[in-house]
């Protein structure tokens, strides 16, 4: 008989593993062939598809929720939690076979099988703040690629314009019909290219908000949440209630389709509610609450934040860019790192703003601020080998490009292994890089590259000065700090070294 | 890395323990002396709170406290010998042999695997025996490093 089996515990350093050895071998044992697929802390290889096709039935030895249960669906399994598995391993086995025998396959559940849908951030255990936080963040992980899409393209758009055109081109691009594009295009003219990424990009662009909610509707109620959360985002753009309205309708469809597919219906209905019921009535509520009761009090609010930004000026500013530089810098990659992230992205839905709105120097001074850390983990490991173990050292190569990439979970080993001194070093660089960017007003309409999309952020040697002035300081300040500390690793590591060139020099 | 998962140092032949609490203790106090644990208190906590959530005994007289944490700088292994035994919560009685298991919070898959292979060894019974049979530190130190290598 061939089983496959998924064995998981709390800590995936354990259980997990002895689970697996141990049903391998009592299968061998009574002659049935076992592949185990270990969700552990040590990352878990799924198992080959063609071998789950092939099983005949699933044992789940797993304290955690499986990962991709759906693989499975209509298998006969036994679900025994992990100690068991570890404690009586042979008893498992035969519990297993004993359900394949009786060939009761598991009733497969009621959407039709669909392969792989999009992956959700959300942890069904957790905690309600993290689960809406792990909410936010599909709707935020979903947005990005379409804003990254429409800001470089948006941004190319005007690049080719001033060059085709000059600064005049800078506006005529925005005023070229689309029907020009679709009659008139002209492979020679620069004002059509750039008219052509222009219009893409808005379009783009204009997923902004509705893939934020209707993701956000999606990690909530799995796939009836998308099309509210979609359509109210939609709804949202159209009442003028921007990002804000977005989240609000993101958790209104959400927890609105959810609410409905639990509902108990006749036999008769259960079909068509998936694909007919709960997309109508949850649409129509959300857009009834939008237009009807709090969209005109969320577009206000978006109103004032706008006017509030754009009335921000000189020293404000200045000090607004060293916060999100201090936030980028703390967790780099954490829940505060994405609140400054999120809120200079979202600044960027902002429609009709000038080229160097206030939202667009947000978004470069948050970039730049993002680039710090890594690229100064990278100089520090450079010019002061011997405060860093091998491990970091190597880090420490990879780090100059994911900085330069803003990619600022880059610093992490390094903040992993030594959280304080680093953190503190951190916010040090990028708040002050966060403050320069803001003073020498650059900005920037990409969400995302850091220096491959220098060439749409303007001011770019201003930019390119403030990141690398940040990275001396938290070089510097990381140092200083890591010279004061004794670090047993570090110098069990120092003696191997000695040892090692006095061997060398010696043979 | 290249920091073995055990040394004689981190051996202790003869524990006396009154409860599982106290013999882990021990261990993490050869660790900390190793200097792979940076705060043994601490350590201590995460242990308490994984073996709070389900005993770590396991048939044939192991105990096999273990965690994750913050407070670890390499995959460590810790091995009590408890002659008079120890009670770790198993069906069949008290733990003669402790394996504390360290892991780093922030440890990468690769950085793991040594520890999966480790907890895969500790399924066979042949394995336990010979760790059961042997006197000294050091001979309990080569069995797990010859026989524990990452598949």
């Amino acid at each position: 008989m061939k089983l496959v089996a998924v064995t998981s515990c709390p800590t995936g350093i354990a259980h997990t593993y002895m689970a697996a050895e141990a049903l391998e071998q009592a299968g061998k044992a009574a002659g049935h062939e076992v592949h185990v697929e270990t969700q552990g802390a040590a990352g878990s290889t799924p198992l080959d598809p063609a071998i789950i096709a092939a099983a005949d039935g699933v044992i789940y030895a797993a304290d955690l929720e499986v990962k991709d249960k759906e693989r499975f669906a209509g298998k006969p399994f036994v679900d025994v939690g992990v100690k068991k598995a570890v404690h009586d391993a042979p008893g498992v086995i035969a519990a297993a076979t004993a359900a394949v025998e009786a060939g009761v396959p598991a009733p497969v559940a009621g959407a039709p099988a669909a392969p792989a849908a999009p992956a959700t951030k959300v942890d069904a255990n957790a905690g309600v703040g993290t689960r809406v936080r792990q909410w936010l963040m599909t709707g935020v992980s979903y947005m990005i690629p379409f804003v990254a899409a429409g800001g470089i393209l948006i941004a190319l758009g005007f690049m080719v314009a001033q060059f085709a055109d000059g600064s005049q081109g800078v506006i005529d691009v925005t005023q070229v019909p689309i029907s020009h594009l679709l009659n008139d295009f002209s492979v020679l003219s620069g004002m059509d290219w750039a008219a052509l990424l222009f219009h893409t990009g808005a379009l783009a662009f204009g997923f902004l908000v509705p893939a934020l909610s209707g993701f956000i509707a999606y990690a909530i109620a799995d796939r009836p949440g998308i099309v509210p959360g979609f359509v109210g985002g939609a709804v949202s753009v159209a009442v003028g209630a921007g990002f804000l309205g977005g989240l609000v309708t993101g958790f209104m469809g959400g927890f609105l389709a959810l609410w409905i597919s639990r509902w108990k219906v006749p036999k008769g209905v259960r079909g068509i509610m998936p694909v007919v019921v709960i997309p109508l009535l949850s649409s129509f509520v959300v857009g009834l609450v939008m237009f009807v009761i709090i969209g005109q009090p969320i577009a206000s609010l978006m109103e004032g934040l706008s006017s509030w930004l754009n009335g921000l000026s000189g020293s404000n500013l200045v000090i607004l860019g060293a916060l999100l530089g201090a936030m980028m810098g703390f967790d780099l990659g954490g829940p505060i790192n994405k609140v400054a992230y999120t809120f200079a992205v979202t600044g960027l839905a902002t429609e009709g703003l000038a080229a160097d709105a206030v939202q667009y120097r947000i978004m470069a001074a948050v970039m730049a601020a993002g680039m710090v850390t890594p690229l100064a983990m990278a100089l520090a490991t450079t010019v002061r080998k011997s405060l860093f173990t091998h491990a970091e050292r190597e880090n420490g190569k990879a780090a100059w490009l994911l900085g330069a990439s803003f990619i600022s979970e880059g610093a992490i080993p390094f903040a992993a292994a030594d959280l304080w001194r680093v953190i503190v070093s951190s916010v040090a660089g990028s708040a002050l890089t966060g403050a320069l960017v803001m003073a020498g007003g650059s900005a920037q309409r990409a969400p995302h590259g850091g220096i491959w999309v220098l060439p749409l952020i303007s001011h770019p040697w201003w930019f390119v000065l403030a990141v690398a002035a940040g990275m001396v300081v938290t070089a510097l300040v990381v140092i200083a700090l890591k010279t004061t500390r004794r670090d047993p690793v570090l110098q069990a590591e120092h003696v191997a070294d000695e040892q090692a060139e006095l061997v060398a020099q010696t043979a | 890395m290249s920091t073995p998962l055990i040394t004689p140092d981190l051996v202790a032949v003869d524990v006396v323990a009154a409860d599982r609490d106290a013999a882990t203790r021990q261990l993490i106090d050869l660790l900390a002396a190793a200097g792979r644990v940076t705060d043994a208190d601490g350590f201590h906590a995460d242990v308490r709170a994984r073996e709070a959530q389900m005993a770590t005994g396991m048939p044939g007289g192991i105990g096999l406290p273990h965690a994750r944490s913050a407070h670890v700088t390499a995959p460590s292994l810790a091995v009590g010998k408890v002659p008079a035994g120890v009670d770790f919560g198993a069906p069949d009685g008290p733990a003669t042999l402790v394996f504390l298991i360290a892991a780093p919070d922030s440890g990468d898959a690769a950085h793991l695997q040594i520890l999966a292979a480790l907890a895969r060894r500790l399924v066979h019974e042949s394995f336990r025996q010979s760790l059961k049979d042997a006197t000294d530190p050091a001979t309990v130190a080569e069995i797990i490093t010859r026989e524990v290598v990452p598949s």
